[in-house]
């Protein structure tokens, strides 16, 4: 039985020790992607080029539906790491499944977002705050969309070889990306949708 | 066995602070008579603990061997994400200035 003191298996060995330090060092590029896209929001997002602005089209609703579903995939996401540091493969893949659902609902609410706005009149062609609001949302939703194919992939791994070093290192780094995407959303929500409500 | 399980005390507590933080948020927003600016740098504020807590409490930023240079990694891509971000609105907002 792992216990919660000695190290966890996915730091047992010196490979997955850097291979999680390079997954960090990832991680940081993805932070300074973001941000370029972020600036770039940020600088054109007066562009509306006598289209509709954020406001007009907002639904603060459906975004706070959104971020309460990411918010809580990332919770169930920590409880599935948890279980598996609990060696329990059964409490593991359930949470795992709850997290893919909640990621699966959070990209419905975002696409029907999307189709909202073109129908409104916004789309990438629209202004320069339209061309930088999907560029930044999009880039945002591809990497949820990723996240989801690749945690699939990992469960299918988990059930045929169980816990092991390998395939806890790999959960543990899917974990870390997707505690990653809910960060980014955090911002998203914030200085895209809070700011825009305020304008 | 498996019901010695520890409870996940941290995951738990990072999760209700961030429902919380979230809604304060969106209570600021929408529910107080603070000017724009003055919400907009409560909220600032309000996303950035809840990012930290996203770091320390899911995602364990400080553990394993290299906890070190994860910060000193994750503190330089912070610092060059504000640095492209406040630049950028820098130069552009003050160069439309002097237009």
């Amino acid at each position: 039985m792992a216990s919660q003191t000695s190290t966890p298996l996915e730091y047992s060995t010196h490979q997955n020790e850097m291979t999680i330090l390079g997954f960090w060092i990832f991680l940081g590029a993805e932070i300074v992607l973001f941000a370029t896209l972020f600036a770039g929001y940020f600088v054109l997002e007066n562009g509306v080029a006598d289209g509709p602005t954020l406001k007009d089209i907002l639904m603060m609703k459906d975004v706070l539906i959104e971020t309460f579903l990411l918010l809580t995939s990332s919770f169930t996401m920590g409880l599935a790491l948890h279980q598996m540091r609990q060696n329990n493969l059964k409490g593991m893949l359930i949470f795992t499944v709850i997290t893919l659902l909640l990621g699966a609902g959070f990209m419905y609410m975002e696409i029907n977002e999307f189709i909202h706005y073109v129908h409104e009149g916004v789309t990438m062609q629209t202004s320069a705050f339209g061309s930088a609001l999907f560029t930044l949302l999009g880039t945002h939703g591809v990497h949820v969309t990723l996240g989801i194919g690749w945690v699939i992939l990992l469960i299918i791994q988990l059930v045929r070889r169980g816990i092991t070093p390998v395939t806890s290192r790999k959960f543990f780094i899917v974990s870390l990306y997707w505690h990653f995407l809910d960060v980014i959303w955090i911002f998203i929500f914030t200085f895209v949708y809070l700011k825009g409500a305020l304008m | 066995m498996k019901k010695q399980s520890m409870f996940p005390l941290n995951h738990v507590l990072g999760f209700v602070l961030s429902i919380a933080l979230t809604v304060g948020a969106v209570f600021i927003v929408y529910q107080t008579d603070f000017s724009a600016s003055v919400k907009m740098n409560i909220i600032g504020t309000l996303a950035i603990f809840q990012a930290l807590i996203q770091l320390i409490m899911f995602m364990h930023i400080t553990e394993g061997k290299s906890g070190g240079i994860n910060i000193i990694n994750i503190a330089y891509a912070i610092f060059l994400a504000i640095v492209v971000v406040a630049g950028s609105i820098w130069v552009l907002t003050t160069g439309h200035a002097a237009m």
